[in-house]
């Protein structure tokens, strides 16, 4: 995946209005054979698989027991016994070690990320893009749902789902199969690639974090302010540590700021607040978006919303304010709608 | 890439249009090529003494920040304001309506550590060996 094809900020504003397609082969994806009844897949994640209905997504963690965070992820429920899990790249074979040495009572766990692929179609204009290849079907998925769909010859998981804060859909393909769906693809006059760069824009004017940037294995959920994807009614492996923290206080704790210019934090500037070093930025740049910097980074007490805050390293310094997610509002995510 | 044969380069991408003890300049069409969307530049202000190979202004990108060193010592006369609201001027047009500042020399010798289009063009040939 290179960093740009057409440049970020217009492939970025085009994602916003149109429909760009990700080659996001590199992801990580497990199928896992386990009747919950039978097997300790739900200690495994902090998501909720019981609730799930077949067909659904869900995004949660994986947790060391000291509360860390091993990856971030994605569930897909494919029969009331079977299951895939999407995780990142780079710790991919951290996280099926980790599956492998936990699990109990699973009938089949297997690493496919070397035979399928993954491309992202993401933007509001998505779904009529892909009405034309995988039929009208597309249309009735709803937010974090997936389904199966004939496409090339093949029958694929496409789900609702993404990184972009748009209407948006992953497909998974063979991995020999790919290429032509790119190009299939990108022959759609509506459709163009889109790069490494925008994919982190985009992401961050949503507040979405980023394995390995913005939360690892030695930063818990609720440091990161991602409580509300862990099922509290359940046990799971780091639930002791996470109540002991909820219980005691975090020690640092994720905050987002807008700059007051068009100046762009940027990863480890520190944070200052009332005259004092409190923190680190772990991700940040121009919003094209917005026309502003936008960044998060963990400080050590809580910053209300509306705090003035400067951003520096050395004689760089930018003003900004303590803001609350999604920098950017107008995502068709959920929605659906054109813009 | 265009390479204007009148100007005077720097081996950091920077380059110089001399009109006779002033000098006009900007960052060249391969840094910003190299940078991509330009999105904030921060300029000296007028009247600022600079000095050659050092300091006077920053360009951020979506992908890094990078310093803009002066290709000339002396004083800051006037800026392009037209930046701060649009830097991607300089990705449209790096060399006319992107340019940085004036400056008024102070050492016009300066310009032997300067090397001409034919040398710069040299220069960049070499760096993507």
């Amino acid at each position: 995946m290179p960093i740009q094809y057409s440049g970020i900020i217009d492939e970025h504003n085009w994602v916003r209005k149109n429909s760009g397609l990700f080659d996001i082969c590199h992801m990580g994806e497990f199928m896992v054979q386990a009747d919950l009844a039978k097997a300790n897949l739900g200690n495994l994640v902090t998501i909720n698989l019981e609730g799930m209905p077949q067909g659904a997504c869900r995004y949660g963690f994986m947790l060391n027991e000291q509360g860390g965070i091993i990856d971030d992820l994605l569930v897909y429920r494919i029969d009331s016994a079977e299951w895939m899990i999407v995780v990142n790249a780079a710790a991919s074979d951290g996280d099926f070690a980790h599956l492998k040495e936990h699990l109990t009572g699973a009938m089949r766990i297997e690493n496919i990320s070397q035979v399928l692929g993954k491309l992202d179609l993401q933007g509001p204009l998505s779904a009529d893009v892909l009405e034309d290849l995988a039929g009208p079907g597309i249309k009735s998925l709803k937010y974090y749902t997936f389904g199966y769909f004939d496409i090339l010859g093949e029958r694929i998981i496409i789900s609702r789902t993404g990184y972009t804060g748009e209407m948006g859909y992953e497909l998974y393909m063979p991995n020999n199969k790919i290429p032509q769906l790119w190009e299939k693809l990108l022959n759609d006059q509506r459709v163009k690639p889109i790069g490494l760069g925008a994919r982190d824009t985009l992401r961050l004017e949503m507040g979405y974090s980023l394995y390995g940037q913005d939360i690892d294995k030695n930063t818990t959920p609720l440091e990161a302010g991602l409580s509300n994807f862990i099922d509290w009614n359940k046990e799971f492996i780091g639930k002791g540590s996470l109540l002991k923290q909820k219980q005691n206080g975090v020690l640092r704790r994720m905050i987002c700021f807008l700059a007051d210019s068009r100046r762009s934090p940027r990863h480890n500037y520190r944070i200052i607040y009332k005259d004092k070093d409190v923190g680190a930025v772990t991700s940040g740049s121009f919003s094209p978006s917005l026309g502003f910097g936008i960044g998060m980074g963990y400080v050590k007490d809580e910053i209300s919303l509306g705090e003035q805050i400067i951003l520096s390293e050395n004689s760089i310094s930018i003003n900004a304010k303590v803001t609350a997610k999604p920098f950017y509002k107008n995502g068709s995510a959920k929605s659906g709608e054109k813009k | 890439m265009t390479i204007p044969e009148n100007l005077l380069y720097t081996k950091d991408h920077e380059w110089a249009r001399l009109d006779g003890d002033k000098v006009t300049m900007g960052i060249t069409d391969f840094a910003q090529g190299s940078l991509g969307d330009i999105t904030f530049i921060d300029l000296p202000k007028p009247g600022a003494k600079v000095e050659q190979s050092k300091w006077c202004a920053t360009v951020e990108s979506v992908k890094a920040a990078s310093d803009v060193y002066a290709p000339f010592s002396g004083e800051v006369l006037k800026v392009n304001t037209q930046l701060t609201g649009h830097p991607e001027l300089v990705n449209k047009s790096a060399y006319d309506a992107g340019w940085f500042a004036v400056v008024k020399i102070s050492d016009l010798e300066e310009k032997n550590k300067l090397m001409n289009s034919t040398q710069y063009k040299e220069y960049i040939q070499g760096l993507s060996k």
